[in-house]
């Protein structure tokens, strides 16, 4: 290191300029090679002390003949002490502090910076916690309207994705390394080639950032021959067919749950998929639990597969994915859409008469949800329901889309495809995705590809795509720069880099900036740029001076002890805290400009943007489209033979851009508990009648096309309907997606990409055992979770009383303990939850758990401590759903602490059940001894000790297990230790839900309450003196700290009766 | 009329009666001695069946060392541990062992005590199979923790954290009961070899063993007083071993019976736990003492009298388990308790009902065959019987451990068990190393008590003799 010792910013790629190519030169380095650091001093460049040249290298050496007696003795006592040490050696490492610390940087104190994470281009706003620039956590913005402070799945898991071990690391060409500077030369050369952009190709996905967006439009204008291809595999194609059949225009919708006293979901999963979900969640819930949980909504679902809110559904229909439509069709006849003629002949007709009165009865209150992945027939229809409801406008809200260029964007890729036969496409730019892998399989593009002259491709990994491309560009993850993105109602999130890019990793908007300018400007400069132009326009809406005012205090709940501006100025230095040598700091280092530093105005509206999280007002304008089609014009979908296949896209790696995500992959979907594997779903009665048992290889022949998966019979799905999920089979993505599942992609073409029929499911004999969490799922004629209908309750308010036998609290030999200081509990409403997982793998980011991997949870030695249990009622056919999430109990009387040999296992003064992870010998008693089993054992070495990239995501205030010693929930203690410090130094009480859990804080509908009992006024107290108050295994006398709610429905009685009660 | 003819003299008396006797007609002092000390003073004595034992001995401890490096190196993973099932093979082996030690400790001092004369030829190596029974169970709580390395936490000593052992726990009871046990039974085999060794010290034929047997011997000469405390010792021992052979097992079975799960938590398993060992125990003493008599000739020692005896122990501890197997689903019935009822049906009929019905069939039917006379006295089926006993408790534990294990309170945490070969390898590695320490003690110990032998004979009677 001391002869080329390259300062940091040198090293910045996306900063080339004169100076730094003049260092590089002298340094004699390309300036993108690739940069494997081992400790921060290292990546930052900070001057390591120099060893002593004649310092410690050959002790042996240095010793006279004489002592050579003394060396052995030395020797032999160390070897005897090496073996003292038992099986961990602790590498040497230099702690050195800093010499000019970042501003507001506090080692041990994390900061928190606003940012948001975009899925398919659709955001979620974040605040996310770093900790000495590391970020570790992501939770939610509480002023961002797609968050409101909870988090989906994706936006938690998306900080492992930044450490993903797999990502590209350098620019390649024809697979060896190159450098940033040969890369926008030859792309600058290549496009300069070109007449006017003439055979330019840009593919894109979906494209909703404006920067981004302006770009596009900017390069178009500039070449106007260039075409521009958007085209995401699990896109909302269908939404925008849909539109254009309804409207005559694009739209997107917007869905106001809490006005809606029923819902009407038709094949759509929008509790829990997608990043609009969890405000969609958040509304469902509070509208629920309205006036006591006495007003409560209605939600009707038809679905194609057992989906989370399928499950969570008053009344659920299982229906094939072409009879949804046909259903639509006759609903809308019944409530009166005009031109719509029922069919008369509907198998169904019962539920179309009693949804029909529903929805009719509450006028301008009730909502009809098409999902993504339903024909656009449907959407369009959904549409008509609505208008003729009186919702549009109320509950459901049509706004400008939020897309740059709406397009059809099976069509976009199709012309891609087309372009590519006719030759005229010699540059073709992915930005992003995977096509080669996820485009139509009729499309074939892995081999048009090749027709193409040259090939670039950003992406985060070097994946089935950029094997066959030329140039392949590393892409920045959203928390390595600068970016914007729009949340589900448009609102804009400037995106902050909180870390600076690990590789020689690039953004869209730098490399298409290419094309615009050479050299390119870097993210910051564009995004500011682009910014500056357009808020020029609404100057007058500006926020003013007084944003800064909203800078200070803390973004997190509760966490004063951040000064203020820390967000702000934390933001601008976003990508240079890491180092500690770094000269100039924040905006001022890396502005466009002297000129502009002077606009205070726009300064103050970009801080308090960028500390935020949001822009303000910048949702997208309401619309108010007029149904512009005859519906009844609308071809009727054609009559299905045999059996249909699905194509859905995964709830956690949607299309498969989130496979190499080991969390993903070790989270079990929401109702099946699969992990590592997708699955051919088909119903017990198809299972039966085509003779094929659970887990076994089929060969689905689908219009020609083969692929072999692996069966899994799913109670709820419809007959003669296999739904097979996307995203799965990588061949080349990175050691998480390679080999997990099989490629739904290889079926699916451009002219069906939803649904088809034409299926034939052919067995070979073999079987394959898929991995699950959760083996058993019915309840055994077990109280474990307790519901009931909501006219119940109100006849009955104690029904849950009646239902539990607890026993009397003097039941015990022993004095009760009194605790005087905090009683820490927590309250789970199972009305609430929606089976989103959104908490577990929120728990496993904050507490350190490891991903074991599918071989680890067939032998049922999963390590998440916070599960969702799901159980099934009823039917197979159409069974009921049961939603528990189940955390450590917190038992007052835990039978796992009497039963350690070595008081691994205390209860702590504010009522905790502790686990001493440096205590444990593993015995494993105590988890026998837990009836709700939630202990985890590290049977094996489970973390990952080795993998660098994957230490700096840790959470430091939790230990990192090793193997051999039993772990669980701990109510997120480090939350509450640091609550405590908090609240004595400013000696005061905790705050109620000042501490919150990761799984409360992540929960999109606040199911989880945590809190200190010993205050009444508390929430929790309030929740825990509820009549639907119970704790599960009561009758055992654990008398556990964490209770339930007791899930309350609302059948429609019409229905009910209809039904046979099959369904609640 | 020599000392020798004399003692003939008396033991060629007819037999009263047809009770078989204690010890064949025609024995003498001399001879006795002779027998029993030539196994380890002379090599050609030494029949091919034990070079057949040491091998299949060395070959599965080379097993069981090549498993416990790698458990060690690698984690109890190795293992079919999970959650929910977190003890496995390594407990079950752990109860089956102490259950067999039971036996030696049984014979060795209850037996004394209720001045059981019969004890006398096979308590050396009934107390001997105690030992590394009980050496091969403890190894088990050892080799199935998560970190090994620091099993001496559980122990209470003076440390540096100030912290003890929790002592509500029945695994530190377990380690007190196996300990004290472990020690008691130590001593009390050695204490009663003190005179043999003297004795193989006296006829040693060369330097090497009349120094191993003479440091081992103590400087015993025999001198009545050295008789008068050896007799003392041997009484207090046995009086505190007695109560062992009860609490012991007793204990173990508080490792289950603390424990809030259904299946474990249940007031009859210590009497239920003491029983199964007990018959356990007297199956292993059959399965050791079947081949060695004989292979090395011991049919006037060990007498038919001593087979019959102990299938009649064996078949009375059965009958005592089939009880308690029978009363275990009456008390889930009769508790009302939907858990205990659901066990009991999941035993019976669940995924692993093979060792429920098993266990059945090892421990209560096919012993019934013990009624029959020719089946206590043929050592063939007796032996056959043994063996099937031995399986049939270690399934019983299996059948304990998982069934209650992989399905309990919430169905949501139920889970099948499927153990690993490294499961297997460490059973019968234990084997292994329980075969080649027996192999040893037969070889260089003096395996049935010559002094105690020789005081049945007649002859050593008060009276020289005159009277049976």
């Amino acid at each position: 290191m001391k002869q080329d010792f390259i300062p940091l910013e040198a090293l910045r790629a996306n900063k080339p300029g004169p100076a730094n190519t003049a260092v590089l030169k002298a340094t004699g380095r390309e300036p993108s090679s690739p940069r494997y650091w081992r400790s921060l001093e290292e990546l930052s460049g900070a001057k390591l002390p120099e060893r002593e040249p004649d310092g410690e290298p050959d002790f042996a050496a240095k010793l006279s003949e004489k002592s050579r007696r003394r060396f052995l003795e030395l020797m032999g006592a160390s070897l005897g002490l090496a073996g003292l040490t038992a099986c961990t050696r602790q590498p040497t490492e230099f702690i050195v502090p800093y010499a000019q610390p970042p501003e507001n940087a506090i080692p041990g104190r994390p900061m928190h910076f606003a940012t948001a994470v975009p899925v398919d281009g659709i955001a979620q706003g974040v605040i996310v916690e770093t900790h000495l620039g590391r970020p570790t956590k992501v939770e939610g913005n509480p002023a961002h309207p797609s968050s409101l402070g909870a988090t989906s799945v994706l936006s938690q898991s998306s900080v492992l994705d930044l450490y993903d071990p797999d990502r590209a690391r350098v620019v390649t060409y024809l697979g060896n390394q190159r450098s940033w500077d040969d890369f926008i030369n030859a792309f600058h050369q290549s496009a300069g080639l070109l007449q006017a952009g003439a055979g330019l190709h840009i593919l894109t996905q979906t494209v909703c950032s404006p920067t981004l967006g302006s770009q596009l439009k900017a390069v178009l204008e500039a070449l106007p021959q260039a075409k521009w291809h958007q085209y995401h595999p699990t896109g909302a194609h269908s939404a925008y067919s849909g539109a254009q059949l309804a409207f005559g225009r694009p739209v997107n919708t917007v869905y106001r749950l809490d006005r809606a006293d029923v819902i009407l979901g038709l094949d759509s999963d929008f509790l829990a998929c997608g990043q609009a979900s969890t405000r969609m969640a958040r509304e469902f819930a509070v509208r629920r639990r309205q006036g006591n949980r006495l007003d409560m909504n209605r939600l009707y679902v038809i679905e194609s597969i057992l989906t989370s809110t399928g499950g969570k559904a008053d009344h659920r229909l299982p229906m094939r994915w072409a009879d949804v439509e046909v259903f639509a069709r006759d609903l809308a006849a019944a409530i009166g859409v005009k031109g719509m003629a029922a069919s008369n002949n509907n198998p169904h007709q019962q539920w179309i008469s009693a949804v029909a009165a529903d929805l009719m009865a509450h006028y301008g209150a009730s909502a009809v949800i098409p999902g993504d992945h339903q024909s656009p027939g449907l959407h369009a229809l959904a549409h008509a329901i609505n208008a003729a409801l009186g919702n549009a406008g109320n509950t459901v809200v049509y706004t400008q889309p939020l897309e740059v260029q709406p397009v059809d964007q099976i069509a976009s890729i199709r012309d891609l495809a087309g372009a590519m036969d006719a030759g005229q496409v010699q540059l073709l730019l992915i930005l992003g995705g995977n096509p080669a892998y996820d485009a139509p399989a009729d499309l074939d593009l892995s081999n048009r590809l090749k027709k193409v002259r040259t090939v670039f491709h950003v992406s985060q990994h070097f994946n089935e795509t950029s094997v066959l491309c030329n140039w392949h560009v590393p892409e920045t993850h959203v928390f390595e720069d600068w970016g914007d993105a729009r949340a589900h109602d448009g609102t804009v999130t400037i995106t902050q880099p909180l870390i600076e890019p690990f590789y020689d990793a690039h953004s869209h908007a730098q490399v298409l900036d290419v094309l615009l300018q050479f050299p390119p400007r870097n993210s910051y400069e564009i995004l500011r740029g682009y910014w500056m132009g357009e808020h020029t326009g609404a100057r007058g809406q500006g926020p003013g001076a007084s944003g800064r005012g909203a800078a200070a205090g803390g973004q997190r709940l509760g966490a004063s002890g951040r000064g203020p501006a820390a967000g702000g100025q934390g933001a601008a230095a976003g990508g240079q805290r890491l180092g500690a040598s770094q000269g100039p700091e924040g905006a001022r280092g890396q502005g466009p400009g002297a000129s502009q530093g002077t606009d205070f105005e726009f300064e103050a509206w970009w801080r308090k943007s960028v500390h935020d999280g949001l822009i303000a007002d910048s949702a997208v304008a309401e619309i108010k489209p007029a149904i512009a089609a005859d519906l009844s014009q609308l071809p009727a979908p054609a009559q299905r033979n045999g059996i249909e296949l699905v194509f859905r896209a995964d709830p956690y790696i949607n299309g498969g851009e989130y496979a190499n995500n080991g969390w993903l992959q070790e989270l079990p979907r929401p109702m099946t508990k699969l992990t590592w594997d997708n699955a051919v779903h088909l119903s017990p009665a198809t299972a039966k009648r085509l003779g094929i048992g659970d887990q076994r290889v089929v060969r689905l022949n689908y219009r020609g096309r083969k692929v072999e998966g692996v069966t899994w019979i799913a109670p709820g799905q419809p007959d003669d309907s296999i739904t097979i999920h996307l995203g799965y089979g990588h061949t080349n993505l990175g050691r998480a997606a390679n080999g997990a599942g099989f490629n739904a992609y290889l079926l699916r073409t451009s002219d069906s990409p939803w649904s088809g029929d034409g299926l034939q499911v052919e067995k070979t004999g073999r079987s394959f055992p898929l991995a699950t969490t959760q083996m058993q799922q019915t309840l055994e004629g077990r109280t474990l979770v307790i519901e009931d209908a909501v006219g119940r309750y109100q006849q009955d308010p104690d029904f849950v009383k009646h239902l539990v036998d607890e026993p009397e609290p003097d039941t015990t030999l022993y004095p009760a303990w009194s605790y005087t200081g905090y009683l820490w509990g927590m309250s789970i409403d199972l009305t609430a939850c929606v089976n989103c997982n959104a908490c577990v793998v929120a728990c496993q980011a904050e507490n350190n758990i490891p991903v074991v991997g599918k071989e680890q949870i067939l032998s049922r030695r999963g390590m998440h401590w916070l599960r969702i249990d799901t159980y099934y009622k009823g039917a197979a056919e159409n069974p009921q759903a049961f939603y528990q999430p189940v955390p450590c109990m917190q038992c007052e009387k835990a039978p796992c602490e009497l039963v350690c040999p070595v008081q691994a296992t205390q209860h702590s003064s504010d009522g905790l059940n502790d686990m001493v992870y440096n205590r444990c010998i593993g015995t494993r008693y105590c988890s026998n001894n837990c009836p709700y089993k939630v202990r985890r054992f590290n049977f094996l070495l489970f973390q990952d000790w080795v993998t660098d990239t994957l230490k700096l995501q840790r959470n430091p205030d939790v230990s990192v297990r090793s193997r051999g010693v039993m772990e669980k929930c701990t109510y997120c203690v480090q939350r509450i230790r640091q609550g405590e410090i908090r609240s004595a130094d400013e000696n005061r009480y905790i705050h109620d839900l000042e501490v919150q859990t990761a799984c409360q804080q992540a929960c999109p509908t606040q199911a989880i309450v945590f809190g200190d009992m010993n205050q009444r006024a508390n929430r929790i107290s309030q929740l825990k003196s509820e009549k639907l108050n119970y704790a599960l295994l009561a009758e055992l006398n654990t008398r556990p700290n964490t209770t339930y709610l007791a899930e309350l429905r609302n059948p429609n009685p019409a229905l009910n009766a209809q039904n046979g009660g099959g369904r609640g | 009329m020599t000392v020798e003819e004399k003692q003939l003299e008396t033991t060629r008396r007819p037999e009263p009666g047809d009770a078989p006797a204690v010890i064949a007609p025609g024995q003498t002092f001399g001879a006795v001695t002779a027998q029993i000390s030539s196994v380890p003073l002379l090599r050609r004595t030494i029949p091919p069946l034990w070079y057949i034992a040491v091998a299949i001995g060395l070959a599965l401890v080379l097993i069981f060392l090549v498993t416990v490096s790698y458990l060690f190196g690698t984690g109890v993973g190795i293992l079919g541990l999970q959650i929910p099932v977190a003890w496995g093979y390594p407990i079950t082996t752990f109860v089956w062992w102490i259950g067999i030690g039971h036996a030696g400790t049984l014979i060795s001092a209850f037996l004394l005590l209720l001045n059981q004369p019969w004890r006398s030829s096979i308590n050396r190596f009934a107390e001997a199979m105690t030992i590394f029974a009980v050496i091969c169970a403890g190894m088990f709580p050892i080799l199935h923790l998560g970190r090994p390395w620091v099993a001496y936490w559980i122990l209470p000593y003076p440390n540096t954290m100030t912290i003890q052992p929790q002592f509500r726990s029945p695994l530190v009871w377990d380690v007190f009961a196996v300990s004290t046990y472990f020690t008691v039974s130590l001593l009390f085999w050695y204490l009663g070899m003190i005179p043999d060794l003297a004795t193989l010290r006296d006829q040693s034929k060369n330097r090497f063993s009349y120094a191993f047997y003479g440091i081992l011997s103590w400087g015993w000469r025999g001198a009545s007083r050295h008789w008068r405390l050896h007799e003392t010792a041997s009484l207090l021992l046995a009086g505190l071993a007695t109560p062992l052979v009860l609490s012991v097992h007793t204990v173990v079975s508080f490792d289950f019976t603390i424990a809030i799960l259904p299946g474990w938590h249940s007031t009859i398993f210590p009497p239920y736990f003491v029983a199964g060992a007990i018959y356990s125990g007297f199956a292993m003493v059959l399965v050791l003492m079947l081949p060695i008599r004989a292979a090395f000739g011991l049919d006037n020692l060990i007498t038919e009298r001593h087979i019959n005896n102990c299938a009649k122990l064996m078949l009375t501890t059965g009958l005592i388990l089939a009880y308690t197997y029978a009363i275990e689903p009456f008390t889930a019935w009769y508790s009302g308790d939907q858990f205990e009822i659901a066990l009991v049906h999941n035993r019976a009929f669940g995924p692993h009902a093979w060792t429920y019905w098993g266990v059945i069939l090892c421990n209560v039917l096919i012993p019934q065959l013990l009624w029959i006379r020719r089946f206590r006295v043929r050592t063939k089926p007796l032996f056959a019987i043994s063996v099937v006993i031995l399986y049939g408790m270690w399934l019983e534990r299996y059948m304990i451990i998982i069934t209650s294990l992989h399905r309990d309170f919430l169905p949501s945490a139920w889970a099948n068990f499927i153990a690993t070969v490294w499961d297997n390898f460490l059973v019968f590695g234990s084997i292994g190393v329980f075969i080649v320490l027996f192999a040893l003690f037969v070889r260089f110990l003096p395996m049935i008590s010559m002094y105690e032998v020789r005081e049945l004979l007649p002859f050593s009677r008060p009276g020289g003799g005159s009277e049976k």
